[in-house]
């Protein structure tokens, strides 16, 4: 039992798990209900632009794939709302707190699917990236998020695979199915880069988390094992990277690439514009159509217990 | 309004032989919502052969400052493991 | 025709009807996904809609098969005209409200657990093998689908209001799923078992309706041939079929 500043950095100094019974710093808390809550409210809104095509899908197995990885990016946020709720706040309040804009999403999602080579490119590439991100918060200090991380993080390997394969079948495809997929690279490369944050030099909270055993590589070596991962792979697609300035550096062992746009990057963070207004009036739509279902569960529950009782 | 469902904790048995094992919760108004939901969220991929639900507020665990008293006197009894006996070479695999 | 092409033609009409059945209903449950009242919910249905899917891609293989024309699953599902489809009016009928969708889901997966258990015991090897899943899963949504339609009708005034209205709303379109007489052939020789799915239908809606505190509307008589199974749809059928074919048309020959 952890019961004060003392223990507890005995604890993450030894590389140990904090439990949700332990005393924390305030910060530590805080820090980790949100980047928990966040990471659930990513899941779901996530549903929306690759959800937009189950009923589109063009085969009966894509389809079928779909489904379940949308499905599974439900299962993903409930795993993380359970581990967030460990930490004080319950569900209901989480959601208050994405459909109040008090909380935010991964803004990836605030780019929009106009055709189905987005759907595999938001598999290969931004579930790739969210790979990078979350197979170190396995290890997270913090036990209820790093054994939630294990169980999406061992379903996650599918949506990627998937997404790649969509790409791959375009690739060999016809002219216009690879034509749809190259574009769909062209609109997927930047924000996927962009998705493991601002560069190590403008990150507030880098140092802190690390420290705190949250966060174990910083934004800039966790981008640089992205981009030597991805690049191969559009080789493989005979696709073209549109980033004029990669090149393979001998001396360094890596990957040089160019600077993303951090204005657009903010613009999106910020959640401006139309189509972060929509995902969030979606899932409120869905939420306040779905109240009277939620208080009917309710009352008839309660009637069952009153016969019982 | 409401403030949603109330919180159920899910233990699966990934298979015949095994002890269920928390594997998290889900919301749910009743129990036989809750199983649904556990079997739907938990089970997709063949993880389970059988599920408990509890509801969270059911749960009963040992107060975190009891920590010393409950656990600390279990050490220092070396004389529960075999590691303490020192057998004969001839004898050495008891 | 001989008797064999007869039975063949009426087997390939059987598997596509129920085969349209799955993947109309799967297709309608999609919609669900992130829409729903719950995110518990967001999952049950959306297990539910990839297990009519299933059912939908196993049937549809077997069709291509009877048919013996080299077609696959997809060309069943996305080349054919609406009015090719042979799927009852229930499953193409609009989500509306969520208690219009539990509606017609319980009357759905009543009929399918009677359909399902009887199939079990079919001559033809494929069907049984598929009837002894099938008859699984949809136990399961039946437990969902009924779960819903009690705890709705019972719950709250709004709920019972909404639910009764989604019971009114889906029932005419009831009568036609266990209304069949034009499969003689296929009951004579015991790929269709005749064993009182009409009635196990009947006893479970019943039941169901008497403890979800509801009424049951007046018994519509349908027709034992024409509608849904017969291929005359309603208008919400072309606007289903064009979102789900529209990109798989725009590439004729393309895969994916």
């Amino acid at each position: 039992m952890i019961r004060n500043q003392d223990q507890f950095d005995v604890v993450i100094e030894a590389d140990q798990r904090i439990e949700s019974d332990d005393w924390m710093p305030e910060d530590y808390r805080k820090t980790l209900i949100r980047q928990i809550a966040q990471h659930a409210h990513s899941e779901i809104i996530g549903m929306q632009p690759e959800g937009a095509w189950i009923s589109r899908a063009p085969s009966l197995r894509r389809k079928s794939i779909l489904t379940a990885k949308v499905q599974d990016e439900a299962g993903h946020g409930l795993y993380l709302y359970g581990a967030a709720e460990t930490l004080g706040p319950d569900r209901s309040e989480l959601l208050e707190m994405l459909h109040t804009k008090k909380q935010k999403y991964s803004s990836i999602f605030n780019y929009p699917t106009p055709t189905w080579a987005d759907v595999g490119a938001i598999g290969w590439l931004v579930d790739g990236a969210a790979i990078m991100n979350q197979v170190p918060l396995c290890r997270c200090s913090y036990g209820p998020y790093g054994r939630a991380m294990v169980r999406v993080c061992k379903e996650e390997s599918f949506h990627q695979r998937q997404g790649f394969q969509i790409m791959l079948t375009l690739a060999e495809g016809t002219e216009e199915q690879k034509v749809m997929a190259q574009e769909a690279l062209n609109r997927w490369w930047w924000p996927s880069i962009m998705m493991f944050g601002p560069p190590d030099t403008e990150s507030i909270h880098n140092a802190r988390n690390m420290a705190w055993g949250i966060k174990r590589y910083t934004n800039d070596e966790l981008r640089q094992n992205f981009v030597d991962a991805s690049v191969p792979q559009a080789e493989v697609l005979g696709l073209t990277v549109p980033d004029p300035d990669l090149v393979w550096n001998e001396e360094r062992g890596h990957y040089d690439y160019g600077e993303p746009d951090w204005e657009e990057f903010m613009q999106m963070v910020r959640g401006e514009g139309e189509l972060p207004a929509e995902r969030i009036r979606t899932r409120l739509d869905a939420h306040n159509e779905g109240a009277w279902v939620r208080e009917a569960a309710e009352a008839y529950a309660a009637k069952r217990r009153e016969v019982a009782a | 309004m409401s403030p949603g469902w109330p919180l159920w904790e899910v233990f699966v048995r990934a298979r015949r032989g095994v002890n269920h094992v928390h594997f998290g919760s889900v919301h749910a108004a009743d129990e036989e919502t809750a199983l649904q939901a556990a079997r739907d969220l938990f089970t997709r991929r063949q993880e389970g052969v059988s599920i408990w639900v509890v509801r969270s507020s059911d749960v009963v665990a040992s107060d975190p400052d009891d920590e010393d008293e409950l656990f600390d006197p279990a050490e220092g009894k070396d004389y529960r493991f075999p590691t303490d006996y020192k057998l004969p070479a001839e004898v050495d695999h008891m | 025709m001989t008797d064999t092409s007869v039975l063949n033609a009426s087997l390939l009409n059987h598997v596509l009807r129920h085969g349209d059945r799955a993947l109309v209903l799967a297709q309608r449950l999609g919609q669900w996904v992130a829409h729903s009242p719950e995110l518990e919910e967001d999952m049950a249905l959306a297990n539910i809609s990839l297990d009519l899917l299933g059912q939908a891609r196993v049937l549809y293989t077997y069709a291509a098969a009877v048919e013996g024309l080299g077609h696959d699953e997809d060309h069943f599902a996305y080349w054919r005209e609406p009015g090719e489809f042979r799927n009852p009016l229930i499953v193409e009928q609009p989500n509306g409200d969520f208690a219009h969708t539990i509606a017609r889901q319980f009357l759905h997966d009543a009929y399918a657990v009677a359909h399902w258990e009887a199939m079990r015991s079919s001559t033809d090897d494929t069907l049984a093998a598929l009837a002894n899943r099938a008859a699984k899963e949809t136990s399961f949504h039946l437990r969902h689908s009924r779960g819903w339609l009690v705890r709705l009708g019972d719950g709250t005034d709004e709920s019972h209001r909404r639910m009764q209205a989604g019971l009114d709303a889906m029932w005419p379109f009831a009568a036609e799923l266990a209304a069949r007489d034009d499969e003689e052939p296929l009951r004579q020789s015991g790929v269709v078992p005749d064993s009182g799915v009409r009635f196990a239908f009947d006893a479970e809606m019943a039941s169901a309706v008497a403890e979800a505190t509801l009424t049951a509307p007046e018994r519509v008589d349908v027709a034992t041939s024409g509608g849904g199974w017969d291929g005359a749809h309603s208008e919400h059928l072309p606007i289903l079929l064009d979102e789900l074919q529209v990109l798989a048309r725009a590439h004729p020959g393309a895969t994916w």
